[in-house]
């Protein structure tokens, strides 16, 4: 046993230094800030062609009297829900022939015209293509029916007072914070079992895996690889993490004190974040490395590796419906499944106060692990070398 | 055949035994009943053509592939693994990590083999400086020539002292001066009592450096025993020049004789010299030339693995 873990050992030590030495993993360390420049980006993009789109506008041909009292009514209802969410109004004189103007405003590019209300506040009309936005017409309604009985005027003024926070917006925030975890620890099992198979296909392409075979059992190698890969991760998120602390230290009001605290608290929250990581990469670069035992080439590795991705991708889309519902059925389910259950288990740490459950969780994943680690490295060593003789499937594991 | 088993490790007489190893890769069957048995000690060649099986057995008898019948003993042990620390190899195909330095890539073969990185940097260095390459050291693997960097290999693979040195094609890629160090390198690890196993199938090199040698040819072995042994399986060859072309002298060339130019080669009749110069000499042959040659381990082969070995061994002259 010693032996062996001496060999995992030096296995680990080399990969390590390998990827924690290179060029490449600076990038890996900002790799990280893409999806946040890009989302921030698009999101910025998206936002400004959303407004710029999506906000119906409507013309009023109308007298100047009963245009204001409409935009009086919008002004008021924009304050209780929002500017953002009401339609746009742009008043127009009537013309002698209504028909015509109608029909120029309807197309009119410059802004474009949803619908065109006509015949003032005592005979209101709306024209315009509707039959799919049901909210405009209801909104023009409403604004009409308002400014008519001139209630807009008379709403009473709730008094308000600030509490800091709720059970209401404490589990929204907690919620949000499982979500963030989730997110981060599907992308980095992703990303980090990709890397853990192209270094193998590296090592079969430079014949250095024939040495190592013949140094060290293969099982070894398997397991020397893929904690080297962990050490170099969980290196990567205390860097992620810590720079993450600085930065809203430095560019929150209050810094890192006025984040959401998680319902199990911050340093258990970090430590079960650093837990189910581990166990959700070795769980899912077992899996990649047995693909990458397979495969000789790159082609045949994505070949190989996409029904695993999907199936990844399914696990996530498995686990995300735990957050909000920590102790539905599905949550349950999803936990007890041990290829989503670090993940449920980490959207459960942001929400739920309790230890045990996760003591339990992680028991249950180590099982897994130890199964899925034991079977991957003995298909690895009949694959890779093409050692051993071959067993039928039933007798895989009693090797 | 397994000639004695030992089951002390420090006292087996044989470094390397197998008995009846047999390979199936699917419907090929690599290995056909492998029997051999390597003395401690030894410089030890495995000749055959390409594709003979040479590789498959080296790798099964050093644990990297298992038979899929058949007994291998290494070092006395039988899993081959548990002598892996005592064993340096180096595989046909090369491989070094290209950005590793080269005393770094020696240090992590030694380690493989339990040997302390920090010791293993301290040989490396000394090994590198023995062998001109003290100013690579600290160089990428990949900003090294092929045949440095498969020095560098080589030291790899003795850098921890091994008992066994495993070498497959160790020549293959070397030019004339490197295969002239590395016949050197492994006569010297010989003399300090490491058992030397290298496959070829240039002969040349197993003939200047081997006690014994086992003939494989379609995963079988063809022969294993002393290189004398396997040139004694060869009457003397006769290269005669004569001065008549014809007369009764003719009657005493053996019905088998080739002509290469104006010579007759052809092996010594099995009466000896004596009589077969009496009847050339009697026969009025008008002897010009005669010389009756030892045959090398090159004829041994042709005439142990078939001519049809030997042709494709013949496409790979020795240098």
């Amino acid at each position: 046993m010693m032996r062996f873990l001496r060999s995992c050992f030096v296995i680990a030590r080399r990969d390590f230094a390998a990827t924690v030495l290179s060029k490449a993993f600076i990038f890996f360390l900002l790799g990280p800030l893409f999806p946040l420049l890009l989302g921030g980006v698009f999101g910025g993009i998206g936002a400004r062609v959303a407004a710029r789109t999506d906000k119906p506008v409507v013309a009023v041909i109308a007298p100047h009297a009963d245009f204001e009292r409409l935009n009086a009514a919008r002004a008021q209802l924009a304050e209780a829900v929002g500017d953002d969410t009401l339609v746009r109004l742009i008043g127009y004189s009537p013309e002698p022939d209504l028909a015509v103007q109608e029909k120029r405003l309807l197309a009119s590019s410059e802004p474009p015209i949803r619908a065109v209300l006509s015949g003032g506040l005592a005979e209101p009309h709306l024209t315009g293509s509707l039959a799919g936005d049901p909210a405009t017409a209801g909104q023009i309604n409403l604004l009409v029916n308002n400014a008519r009985s001139g209630e807009a005027e008379r709403i009473a003024e709730v008094a308000v007072t600030d509490a800091p926070a709720t059970s209401g917006t404490l589990a929204k925030d907690r919620a949000v914070t499982g979500q963030i975890g989730q997110v981060l620890l599907f992308f980095l099992t992703l990303m980090l079992s990709t890397m853990v198979l192209s270094q193998l296909i590296e090592e079969k392409s430079n014949k250095i895996i024939e040495v190592i075979a013949a140094a060290v059992p293969i099982d070894a190698m398997f397991v020397g690889k893929l904690f080297a890969m962990l050490s170099a991760s969980i290196l990567g998120l205390v860097v992620w993490i810590s720079s993450g602390a600085l930065l809203i230290q430095f560019i929150k009001h209050g810094g890192v004190a006025t984040l959401p605290m998680p319902a199990v608290g911050w340093p258990a929250f970090l430590a079960l974040a650093v837990t189910y990581f581990g166990l959700n990469y070795l769980l899912f670069g077992a899996a990649f490395l047995m693909i990458g035992a397979q495969a000789s080439t790159a082609r045949e590795v994505q070949t190989l590796s996409m029904p695993v991705t999907f199936a990844q991708v399914l696990i996530f889309g498995l686990a995300s419906t735990a957050i909000g519902s920590a102790d539905s059925a599905e949550a349950i389910g999803a936990a007890i499944f041990p290829l989503s259950s670090p993940l449920v288990m980490l959207a459960r740490a942001a929400e739920r106060a309790e230890i045990w459950p996760h003591l339990l969780a992680i028991l249950w994943q180590a099982a897994w692990v130890a199964l899925i680690l034991r079977m991957g490295s003995q298909l690895f060593r009949k694959t890779v070398l093409k050692s051993g003789p071959r067993l039928p499937w039933w007798k895989f594991g009693r090797a | 055949m397994l000639r004695q088993v030992q089951h002390e490790p420090e006292v087996a007489n044989f470094a390397v035994e197998a008995v009846d190893l047999v390979k199936d890769f699917a419907e090929t069957r690599a290995v056909d009943g492998v029997n051999l048995a390597v003395p401690s000690g030894s410089i030890y060649g495995l000749l055959g053509p390409n594709g003979a099986g040479k590789t498959t057995t080296l790798r099964i008898l050093i644990g990297i592939i298992d038979p899929s019948s058949g007994v291998r003993r290494v070092l006395g042990r039988e899993r081959p693994l548990d002598a892996a620390r005592e064993v340096g190899y180096l595989p046909e195909e090369r491989g070094l990590y290209p950005a590793m330095h080269a005393r770094d890539a020696i240090a992590f073969m030694g380690a493989l083999r339990g040997l302390p990185l920090a010791e293993g940097r301290r040989r490396a260095d000394a090994l590198l400086a023995e062998h001109n390459l003290g100013d690579w050291a600290k160089k990428p693997i990949r900003t090294l020539s092929k045949g440095m960097a498969q020095t560098v290999q080589l030291l790899g693979t003795i850098i921890h002292k091994p008992r066994l040195i495993v070498l497959d094609e160790p020549f293959a890629g070397l030019d004339a001066i490197n295969q002239a160090r590395l016949e050197e390198l492994i006569r010297r690890e010989a003399r300090a009592g490491a058992t030397i196993i290298f496959s070829t199938h240039v002969i040349a090199h197993a003939e200047r450096l081997c006690e014994r040698v086992a003939i494989i040819a379609k995963g079988k072995v063809a022969f294993d025993g002393g290189v004398d042994e396997a040139r004694s399986k060869l009457r003397p060859i006769v290269r005669l020049r004569t001065r008549a072309s014809g007369g009764p002298w003719l009657a005493a060339i053996p019905p088998g004789a080739r002509r290469e130019g104006d010579e007759y080669v052809f092996e010594l009749p099995e009466g000896g010299p004596e009589p077969f110069l009496k009847a050339l000499i009697d026969g009025g042959a008008g002897i010009e030339t005669l010389a009756i040659e030892r045959p090398g381990l090159h004829d041994a082969f042709v005439a142990i693995a078939g001519n049809a070995a030997a042709a494709e061994m013949g496409q790979d002259k020795p240098q």
